[in-house]
């Protein structure tokens, strides 16, 4: 019933957002994910890590003559998603207070729907329910960034739009193919997916068409083209969703919809995924060093950080599956933190070129610090968080094949290279005609940035908290995946 | 059956109320009638039989609860339909009256293609229909395109008509009887040289009812047909009209030629994949909204027809849903189109430019619709293709499936498109004024939607 409750608040909040006329939206909003965060809370604290079953399971059919159910529920990898969210939608809400949209009520109800698309993603156990919130969680974000976004936000958007549905048509089609082949009157339940013993051949060109659809969606090399013309383009709030939360999607979907379901097809093509994704680290990398716009920096980086996700889980042992998870929370954090950060310094100075920035370091000290923090979070420092979640995965790579925990490893070095680049040239030097007046942060601009750092250093000195909630789902993951 | 005859009182009662000075008192009566009209469909819910016996008429249409499912599809979608012609009654048109009339009686044609046993009442059905269409089609006296797409339409319809008779005739000489069920039997048990006969005469009913439902190759008049029409008699013909159209394409199929699925499967299968390539690919090169829904109602007879290809015990719920899924889709695209174009006086995608701003509640509305044509979930139009590929999939026609998921994919290039003209698109216009009762209808329309979206269980498997 709680799972139930965490899908359909938001919702709920966001028909309650569209009364509210004026500004006042975004204090309505705030407070519903105020209440969601206090219900993922309590999910956490009544929660059972050492059971590996879905927790708060609801089961009802949706069509029943036809087996498709509305089965909802959580295990530790579902949690752990579930808490992000919670956790990076006030915030996301509280980033934008500053930005005095248009047709506020809408923005931020279509923020609240999203939530309930991502919630619902998250924790769905029957394949059909899972791409109804797929779908669900992407027709918000469409509009946010159409409707909000930046210049050439029609051509843009649309191309994001397109190049996701088609990826998602794969995913249907592997699923309805899936349904047919499970015994009797057909279901579509998760666990009737994992009983399914396919012939080997099958489920190798069923891999492809799941993968096809997560891989766009995280997105790893060569599916990745839409990826940073969207994150520039759309409203700040926008882009911490897709690369904050929405990316998860992506990542979650290859743990729960394609290891387990075709184990034989990941052994044909595991290789194959790892080789891609660690073409996107290096790649990633290299081009988010030669970019002039800031976004366009953590966009590049982004596609280079999950890459070495997507390679983390194709090489299925304990350590990267772990990693994994933990990095999930890391890079949502880290990103949402330094896109909120960019926000900050294009409202002040109506820019993001990196060659037009300096100096800001002398007027904004709390500014320089947070941003810091969050870059060498990112980067992977030893004692924040994106340093556990790297060592975790690049071990994991390392044991698959040391060649290419080699070339994985480059990402460290390179990661610095970028960042601090960025870093130094838009915060050290001289100041000049745009900087010089730059304020410091205000009271709400703090208040969604310290929850952020709190975060980087707890995951950093202190990940067994997470790591523990995860730790018996993932080897139970594991252990379905080499049944 | 009680619904036919009540229809066919009220169209007469309604030419006398014609007479009435106010023509705004004209609206809720027909609203009321059509109401009635539902009523007394739905009570003969499996009341097989009961009121017309089969001995009284000799079979000449059975009311089971595939008849009484279809006809209160249409008579819903009429039910919505009919409030957008109000702006009618405030105008110099002083065959308001007429127009209801003419709609009440086409009604009765359609439920008549619904529950025929008899290929003559078949015949009668489609003719009832089709002639008041023709009236309709050209309604708009002083317009030129509007007389235009009632000739065109006319002309055809009238050839396509003579067309099925011709079959019906072959189809009698092949088995001696206009009643399916003997028909079944007779075509079961053939004897040694009719077989020719059987088949063309089956070969050229179907080429005429394609031609009804609009589909390809003989959906060349939809578009023009479409553009002159008057709007709100253009959303009653693609939905009502098509609906109609397909269900007795079903049924002619299902209780007539089950037997010898091999003299119509290639043809069915061959006139779907082309239905849906065609109707989609026209879509994408229009630039007129009103031409695009025409093609688009092209393709959605191409996805109803996947039902008939599959041809399996899911097809019949699947048409079902798809039906009411789509029906209620088009009304709303349409009833807001009137609006757009009423004001603007333009098709054009170009005149929905900044309707989010302006109207945001139509803006929403036509959003809503769009994303159920397209098959986006949280619609009834996801389920609705969800529930046609499965009963496919089933039958194992991945080709045909792979062929329909592409083409859906086209349909979200051109559904897209207006909602980016509402939202993404600036324009300095002014407010559209929109009556509340308009609006009531129209939120009921999108209410209904997603509700088919979210709760699809309550819609399939009635049959």
């Amino acid at each position: 019933m709680l799972t139930a409750l965490l899908i359909l608040w938001p919702a709920l909040a966001a028909l309650l957002v569209l009364l509210v006329k004026g500004q006042g939206a975004k204090k309505v909003a705030f407070g519903a994910a105020l209440v969601e965060l206090a219900l993922g809370g309590y999910a956490w604290y009544s929660f059972d890590p050492a059971n590996t079953s879905a927790q708060f399971l609801l089961t009802m059919p949706w069509v029943a003559s036809a087996g498709i159910l509305i089965k909802v529920g959580m295990d530790g990898i579902s949690l752990l998603l579930v808490l992000l969210t919670v956790f990076l939608v006030p915030l996301i809400i509280l980033a934008s207070f500053r930005n005095n949209y248009e047709r506020p009520a809408s923005f931020f109800a279509l923020i609240l729907f999203m939530q309930t698309g991502l919630i619902g993603v998250f924790t769905a156990l029957d394949a059909f329910l899972f791409y109804f919130f797929w779908e669900v969680a992407l027709i918000p974000i469409y509009f946010i960034a159409g409707m909000w976004g930046g210049e050439n936000r029609i051509k843009v958007t649309f191309k994001f739009f397109v190049y996701t549905v088609l990826g998602s048509l794969f995913m249907l089609a592997a699923f309805v193919y899936l349904y047919f082949q499970t015994p009797g009157t057909h279901s579509s339940d998760l666990d009737a997916f994992y009983a399914l013993n396919l012939a080997s051949d099958t489920q190798s060109w069923l891999f492809w068409f799941l993968f096809v659809a997560f891989a766009i969606k995280m997105p790893v090399f060569p599916f990745h083209t839409w990826q940073p013309d969207t994150y520039t383009t759309s409203p700040a709030a926008g882009t911490m969703l897709l690369s904050g939360i929405m990316l998860k999607m992506g990542i979650y979907g290859v743990l729960r919809w394609l290891l387990p379901v075709v184990p034989l097809g990941v052994n044909d093509w595991a290789t194959v995924a790892l080789v891609l994704s660690i073409i996107g680290i290096i790649y990633g990398a290299i081009i988010a060093i030669r970019q002039q716009d800031m976004k366009r920096v953590i966009a590049f980086s982004s596609i280079s950080h999950v890459g070495l996700i997507a390679a983390g889980l194709f090489t299925l042992n304990e350590h990267s599956m772990q990693g994994v998870m933990i990095q999930m929370l890391s890079h949502g954090i880290n990103v949402t933190g330094l896109f909120f950060i960019i926000d900050i310094i294009e409202r002040r100075t109506g820019t993001r070129d990196i060659a037009a920035l300096g100096g800001i370091t002398q007027k904004a000290p709390f500014l320089t610090v947070a941003f810091l923090v969050l870059l060498l979070g990112a980067v992977g420092l030893p004692l924040t968080n994106g340093f556990i979640g790297e060592f975790l995965l690049l071990f994991g790579v390392f044991q698959y094949n040391a060649w290419m925990g080699a070339v994985a490893g480059l990402t460290i070095i390179l990661s610095a290279v970028y960042m601090l680049r960025m870093f130094q040239r838009v915060m050290f030097g001289e100041k000049n005609v745009i900087t010089e007046n730059f304020t410091d942060l205000t009271f709400s601009e703090k208040a969604v940035l310290v929850p952020l750092l709190i975060m980087v250093f707890w995951i950093g000195l202190h990940p067994n908290t997470f790591l523990n909630l995860s730790e018996p789902a993932v080897l139970h993951l594991l252990d379905v995946i080499k049944r | 059956m009680t619904s036919i005859i009540l229809l066919s009182i009220f169209g007469i009662v309604n030419l006398f109320l014609g007479f009435m000075k106010s023509k705004r008192a004209l609206l809720p009566i027909v609203m009321l009638f059509l109401a009635i009209a539902l009523v007394a469909a739905l009570s003969d819910w499996n009341q097989l039989n009961t009121f017309f016996d089969s001995s009284s008429f000799s079979s000449m249409m059975i009311m089971d609860n595939y008849a009484v499912a279809f006809t209160a599809v249409m008579i819903l979608s009429t039910l919505f339909i009919v409030p957008f012609t109000r702006s009618y009654a405030v105008g110099e048109n002083a065959n308001l009256a007429e127009f209801y009339t003419l709609l009440l009686f086409s009604l009765v044609g359609g439920i008549m293609m619904v529950s025929y046993e008899n290929l003559l009442i078949l015949f009668l059905g489609i003719e009832i229909m089709s002639v008041a269409m023709y009236i309709l089609a050209g309604s708009n006296k002083r317009n030129v395109l509007s007389n235009e797409a009632a000739i065109k339409y006319f002309l055809m319809g009238a050839f396509f008509t003579g067309i099925i008779l011709f079959g019906i005739a072959l189809l009698y000489g092949a088995t001696g009887s206009f009643k399916l069920s003997e028909i079944a039997l007779a075509a079961n048990a053939l004897e040694p040289g009719t077989e020719p006969l059987l088949f063309m005469g089956l070969l050229i009913v179907l080429i005429g009812i394609t031609f009804k439902v609009g589909a390809a190759p003989f959906h060349f008049w939809t578009p023009d047909v479409y553009e002159g029409t008057p709007t709100v008699f253009t959303s009653y013909m693609s939905t009502v009209v098509k609906t109609a159209g397909i269900a007795a394409f079903y049924k002619l199929l299902s209780a007539g030629f089950s037997g010898v699925e091999q003299h119509w499967y290639p043809t069915v299968v061959a006139i779907t994949v082309l239905t849906l390539v065609i109707g989609n690919l026209g879509a994408v090169a229009q630039t007129s909204f009103k031409r695009m829904l025409a093609y688009s109602s092209i393709s959605h007879a191409g996805y109803l027809m996947i039902a008939l290809a599959a041809f399996n015990d899911r097809s019949q719920n699947a048409l079902l849903f798809y039906s009411l899924a789509y029906s209620v889709a088009t009304i709303i695209a349409f009833g807001v189109l009137k609006y757009v174009s009423d004001s603007r006086r333009s098709n054009e995608y170009e005149a929905f430019n900044g309707l989010g701003k302006s109207n945001p509640l139509l803006a929403f509305v036509l959003t809503v619709s769009m994303l159920s044509l397209a098959g986006i979930p949280l619609t009834g139009g996801f389920f609705g293709k969800l529930f046609l590929f499965s009963a496919a999939l089933e039958q194992g026609m991945l080709w045909l499936i792979i062929v329909a998921v592409l083409m859906s994919a086209v349909g979200i290039y051109y559904y897209f498109r207006v909602i980016i003209a509402m939202y993404l698109r600036e324009s300095e216009i002014e407010r559209i004024p929109v009556s509340s009762f308009t609006t009531f209808t129209l939120i009921s329309l999108v209410v209904l939607t997603v509700l088919m979206g979210i709760a699809p269980g309550l819609f399939i498997d009635l049959l």
